[in-house]
Parts: C-alpha cells; sequence; structure tokens
C-alpha cells in the first residue's frame, strides 16, 4: 500500500505517519528528511526528524491552504532548524504531543483528523511557543514570493509599466 | 546651490521633521527668503528607491524603533510594539500616504457648538473659522494637484472602486466617485499621471502621487535658504532664561551630539514624536516639558475611527491593481446623530497586497476560517473606515522610562481607548460596507479591525485658551513664542477626513505667519 499509493492521494501528514513508522523510506539518512513526491527534501542541522515533521504539520493545521504544496510549509519553518532554536522547538512540540496524548491520541503527527489536531492547538493557543510558531508564519508563508501565484497575487507591477494598459478596470461581472 | 548653515548660526528656523507639514513649512519659508535647517530623523529615499514589495517597502521607510502601547484599543493587543505606521525618512508619511485630499466639513472646526457636551470626550471648537482656512486649502490643493479640483480632473476607477461603486449605488449612496486624490490624473507640475501600478503605500515610484520628498524638499533646497539635514535624530528643544526656544540637540549621523541654534523652532514630527520631543525638553524652568503649563502636550491622542470591510465574491476583483485608494462613499461623512454617535465617516477603497492581508486581515486569527478567507483573496475588493474619534484626555503619548531607544532616550507610549461613540460609529461603518458589499453578491464579508494607525493627531492640540491646549490657531505654542507646531498634533479634533491636505494647508499658512512676524520683528 505505502508503495504503491501515489503521494499525491496522500496528505503529507500521513506520509510523515508512515515515515515515522517504516522509517527508512522517508526519513533518509542520519537528519535528512524528504516527501515521497520528492517535492522537498530537507536537511535537519539541529532538530529530530519527528519534531520537524510535526512542526511542518502544526504549520499547516494553523494556516492550512489545500492548494500549497509541503515545500512552502518546510521552507516556512525551516529557520528554526538551528541549534539556538531547538531546545525550544523540541520541548514545544513536546508539549504538543502530550496535549494530543492528553486527548487520547499517540502523538500529534498521528492525530488523524484535522478538526481534533486543531482542538489540540486551541487548547495551546496563548502559549509563547504557539503565538511564536504562529506569528512566525504570517511572514514565513505569506511572503514567500512563490506562493503569491497560488494566490493570485500579482506583486509588483512596475517593471511592466503598471495596469494602466493591462486590465486595471477589466471587471466584467459587475 | 543647497545651504550649509552653522551650528552657531542662531538666526534660522529650525524644523524637526520634514513630512507633509515640515517639509511643506521648510520650503514655503525658503521660497520667502527665511533661512532654515530642517532636521529629519531618517533618510533620503526618491521615487527610483522604492520597492514595490510590502515587507520589503516597511522595512526601508516605516519608523520602526521602539514604542509602548496600552489602553483596550486592538492594536495594542495585536501589534503592542507597533502603535503607528509611519515613515521614517525625508518626506515622512507623504511617501507612505495614499493621497485621499479631503477639506474638513465647516461643522468639523466647532464639534463643541456642533455636538455639545459628549460624556469622556474633550471637544473643543478650533480657533479657526472654516472661511480662514478657504483660502489655504486652494493653495494646498493647487500644490498637491488634488483632482476633482481646479480643472483638474478625476482619476479614472478600477476594479476595487467599480465594486463599491455599484453597491453603494445600490444602496441608495449618492457622493461616490473616484475622490479627491494627491495623485495626478494627467502629468502636472513636472510630476506624470498615475499608471494604476498599486503599491501607493510603498512610495509611488513614478511621483505620480505628490510627496514632499520629490517636490516641497529639492525645491526648497534650490532657493539656498534651505538645509535638510537626514539621519538626525532629535533628542530635545533648548532655550534661554527669558523661556524662549534657543536651538535643538540633536544625534547626528555618526551618532554624536550635535546642537543647532535657533531663532524659531517648528516641531513637526508627527503626533507621536512631536508630543515625545517637548516632553524630553523638560528643565528646571518647565519641569513638565516645554509648552505644557496646560497640562495637554501629549493628552488628546486621536487616530480615527478606523476599520476595514473586506467582501469575498465568486469572480474575481483584483483589487490590488491600480490606486490603492480609488475611490469614495462620502454620504455617511455628515453629522447625524440620529445613527447613535456623534460626527461621521467616510468609506475609501482600499486593498493590501497578500503579505499584509495576511498579516492585517484578523491579526493573531488562524485555521481554516481565517485561511479561506485569504483563498479567495484574488476575489475579494476592500474598503477603509475612516471616521471622527473623540479627543480624550486620557488618550494620550507619555514618556516610557522603562524603555530607551538607541540613543538613550525614553520612548513614547501610547495609550488609547474607544469612546462608545467610536465604538458605535465603528460598527455602523462596519455594518454599512457589508451591506455595500452584499448589494453586489459578496459571498463573505469581513469587518477587520483598525490597523497601526497612520492618522496621529492632536496631541499639541490648538485652543482659543491657553488652558485647553498647546497651541494657539497659528500653531505657535501659547508658552514659548518662537516654539511652533507644524504637523497634525496641533488638530484639536480630528474630522471624518484623511489629514494631510489640512495639515499643509495649516503650514502654507503658517508661514504665512512666521514670515509676517519674523518681517516685523514680532520674533
Amino acid at each position: 500500500m505505502a508503495t504503491k499509493a501515489s503521494s499525491k492521494g496522500l496528505t503529507r501528514r500521513q506520509l510523515l505517519a508512515r515515515a515515522t513508522v517504516a522509517g527508512a523510506s522517508f526519513v533518509v539518512g542520519s537528519g535528512f528528511m524528504a516527501a515521497r513526491n520528492a517535492a522537498w527534501a530537507t536537511e535537519l542541522s539541529a532538530l529530530k526528524p519527528t519534531t520537524f515533521a510535526t512542526l511542518v504539520q502544526m504549520a499547516r493545521d494553523i494556516y492550512p491552504h489545500d492548494k500549497i504544496d509541503d515545500q512552502y510549509y518546510v521552507i516556512a519553518v525551516k529557520g528554526y532548524d538551528t541549534a539556538d532554536t531547538a531546545d525550544e522547538i523540541e520541548a514545544g512540540i513536546a508539549a504538543l504531543d502530550a496535549a494530543a496524548r492528553g486527548k487520547g491520541f499517540a502523538n500529534y503527527l498521528e492525530t488523524g483528523w484535522e478538526k481534533d489536531r486543531v482542538a489540540i492547538l486551541r487548547g495551546m493557543e496563548e502559549s509563547p511557543f504557539f503565538q511564536k510558531i504562529r506569528g512566525g508564519l504570517v511572514t514565513g508563508l505569506y511572503n514567500q514570493k512563490a506562493v503569491w501565484p497560488i494566490f493570485g497575487y500579482e506583486g509588483e507591477s512596475y517593471s511592466k509599466g503598471g495596469y494602466i494598459n493591462r486590465g486595471f478596470d477589466d471587471i466584467d461581472w459587475l | 546651490m543647497v545651504a550649509k548653515f552653522d551650528l552657531s548660526d542662531d538666526s534660522v528656523v529650525v524644523i524637526i521633521g520634514t513630512g507633509a507639514g515640515g517639509g511643506v513649512l521648510a520650503n514655503e519659508l525658503a521660497q520667502k527668503g527665511v533661512k532654515v535647517v530642517a532636521l529629519e530623523a531618517g533618510g533620503r529615499y526618491l521615487p527610483e528607491d522604492y520597492i514595490n514589495d510590502e515587507w520589503e517597502s516597511f522595512g526601508q521607510l516605516a519608523w520602526t524603533e521602539p514604542r509602548t502601547t496600552s489602553g483596550d484599543w486592538r492594536v495594542a493587543k495585536d501589534f503592542s510594539g507597533l502603535p503607528a505606521w509611519i515613515v521614517k525618512a525625508v518626506g515622512g508619511t507623504s511617501i507612505h500616504w495614499a493621497g485621499a485630499s479631503l477639506r474638513f466639513q465647516d461643522h468639523e472646526f466647532k464639534t463643541k457648538t456642533h455636538y455639545g457636551n459628549v460624556d469622556g470626550a474633550n471637544l473643543l471648537d478650533w480657533p479657526i473659522d472654516p472661511a480662514e482656512l478657504a483660502p489655504y486649502y486652494d493653495k494646498a490643493e493647487a500644490k498637491l494637484g488634488v483632482t476633482r479640483t481646479g480643472d483638474r480632473p478625476g482619476l479614472p476607477g478600477n476594479n476595487n472602486f467599480k465594486v463599491l461603486e455599484k453597491g453603494a449605488k445600490a444602496l441608495g449612496y449618492e457622493e461616490v466617485n473616484t475622490g479627491h486624490m494627491a495623485i495626478n490624473s494627467i502629468d502636472y507640475d513636472d510630476r506624470m499621471s498615475c499608471q494604476q501600478t498599486g503599491f501607493c503605500f510603498q512610495g509611488c515610484k513614478w511621483g505620480a502621487k505628490w510627496s514632499s520628498a520629490y517636490t516641497d524638499i529639492p525645491r526648497g533646497e534650490a532657493t539656498g535658504n534651505l538645509e535638510v539635514r537626514d539621519h538626525c535624530h532629535v533628542a530635545r528643544i533648548l532655550h534661554d532664561d527669558q523661556g524662549m526656544a534657543s536651538g535643538v540637540e540633536y544625534f547626528d549621523k555618526e551618532g554624536n551630539l550635535q546642537m543647532q541654534k535657533a531663532k524659531i523652532v517648528c516641531v513637526a514630527g508627527n503626533s507621536i514624536e512631536s508630543p515625545r520631543v517637548l516632553l524630553n525638553s523638560h528643565s528646571a524652568m518647565f519641569p513638565d516639558g516645554l509648552a505644557n503649563s496646560s497640562g495637554q502636550v501629549g493628552r488628546n491622542y486621536m487616530r480615527h475611527t478606523t476599520g476595514s470591510v473586506y467582501g469575498v465574491f465568486d469572480k474575481p476583483v483584483k483589487m490590488w491593481r491600480g490606486t490603492t485608494m480609488a475611490g469614495i462613499v462620502r454620504d455617511e461623512a455628515r453629522h447625524d446623530p440620529s445613527r447613535g454617535f456623534v460626527g461621521g465617516y467616510e468609506l475609501e477603497t482600499l486593498s493590501l497586497g497578500l503579505p499584509f492581508m495576511a498579516a492585517f486581515l484578523d491579526p493573531g486569527g488562524w485555521g481554516r476560517e481565517f485561511t479561506s478567507a485569504l483563498d479567495s483573496y484574488e476575489n475579494m475588493a476592500g474598503m477603509w473606515i475612516v471616521g471622527e474619534d473623540m479627543p480624550q484626555e486620557t488618550n494620550r503619548i507619555t514618556l516610557n522610562h522603562e524603555v530607551e531607544d538607541a540613543y538613550g532616550l525614553p520612548v513614547a507610549n501610547v495609550n488609547y481607548t474607544d469612546h462608545p461613540n467610536d465604538r458605535a460609529m465603528r460598527d455602523h461603518a462596519y455594518a454599512r460596507g457589508a451591506a455595500i458589499y452584499d448589494a453586489v453578491g459578496a459571498t463573505r464579508t469581513f469587518p477587520t479591525p483598525p490597523y497601526p494607525s497612520t492618522h496621529n493627531l492632536g496631541t499639541n492640540r490648538m485652543s482659543e485658551n491657553p488652558r485647553d491646549g498647546v497651541v494657539n490657531k497659528h500653531g505657535q505654542t501659547h508658552d514659548v513664542p518662537n516654539l511652533f507646531i507644524s504637523d497634525g498634533s496641533q488638530f484639536t479634533t480630528g474630522a471624518a477626513e484623511n489629514p494631510t491636505l489640512t495639515i499643509v494647508a495649516l503650514a502654507i499658512r503658517q508661514a504665512d505667519f512666521i514670515a509676517g512676524e519674523l518681517s516685523k520683528g514680532n520674533i
């Protein structure tokens, strides 16, 4: 099943959950992680692979966009994979997993439904850890120029001469 | 040709700040032959330097030195270290402003008379009559090239305006148009016309929008009477034994403390920094700060009753295309207490790019309620509410002695709590704004909370009686005859209109007054 399933047909959470269980197919070598669809891969320098996978899932659950690929969430939180921040992130994710266990789940990553994971996050949304991750994502995710076209946002137009001749008033459905 | 004055030259007028107030005053005085040294905390950026990327531009232009907040306004929770979104650069916030250039309505100069006693509000009539200011509004509109005034045509409406216009007209609103904008609709005054590029808030790269940065400042410098010193952060204003302002101490580009002597000092650092400078200038003679015998310095801080309404439709709007503030509904700007509040509000189109929308749509918000809104970003239209807020004595700028800036000076704390009138007005405006979008088929609307303040007003207010305020009808402080306030902090009340046109009109008028007093030998 795991080898046959299209990566598109699996959520990244499922992939990571299996990776955590199955190991080798997902966590490649020591501290190197790759999505099965090779959409993203990243080398970890300070965080445990499972911690980082949980962090990426947390990021998606905070700002879930079904049309945004995992790679952008990875980029958004990769900055926490440093010696300076690792202890804080490990502790935060440990608290997240503890909260998941408190609700009867094995850990956060293996909590199956988004609504259950969101309930876990709601329970800790005033914590400095949650606020740090959420606040960081506002720029970490939405200020990635690569995600702008996914939302239809066109960014700067000065280099193209503005929209004076390119549809500033082209609305046709009013 | 650019002037260079000696630090010991005590014949100069020293102006602190170079935005819509200070920049215009500097040029107007220089044109009259008055020697001016303008001290600007920020650097020099011209249209070719502006960056059409929201966060990068914010890093380039915004005043991000530490400030603190208190009070029950939501900005204190959402952006506790950033009470205001204003600019630190030559040209000040005239680089960032959207360009809306509306005259105050006559009754808004006399709110105490027209609104009566409003509990908890420190209302006061301006000591200026509308008729006195009218000729200066004419001059300000000509200087800024305001559309739909003089013989200047209006701007064309973009998609965001068309949605607003259709919805507003469906509700029966009549004063709906593309506004009075200091953005050229045709080439004017050596500046080109608007290319509908968006990013008005990040500085207009075409120079189609008026800013003192590339108009009044270089023109003043060309007279040989104006020296602008950038990267000069003012510490305090000094005075002599007679209690007259005698000079300004500032930290220069290298961080060295300098002192420029002065014949006259004009403060135009925006309504947070201007009272901060006066309060930081306390002395044995003025223990509560300079020009503060009334105790009103820093008080009556106003920021307009603001908020935004965004609507999502089933088809694209692409609101970011073209002029940011592309049109207006003025019908609710009237004073009509039957709505449950005094004063009125304007509704003006607004758009934010995706990065700022994520930051400001619902600060602190997360989960699918939030992200499904952003998923519809392309289909959004947006408007901004700008209404008259009540002056309150306890809404004020104070020195926070617990927090120091890079120069060791206590920073400003901004305390603000909404008045019940402000809340009633905002709720009314949210409902009307949503109704406008519903009338064009919005599938969702969002009552978005206020952003960090760009309209900072009232903290050194004008008053007839020295007991009630800080400056007289000319912006001259009641206590120190050669000390002037030249920015929006001299506003007695805030009116419903965007403040820049009135700041410019007052600066032109103040230049006439100062030049006259100098020639008469009164100062």
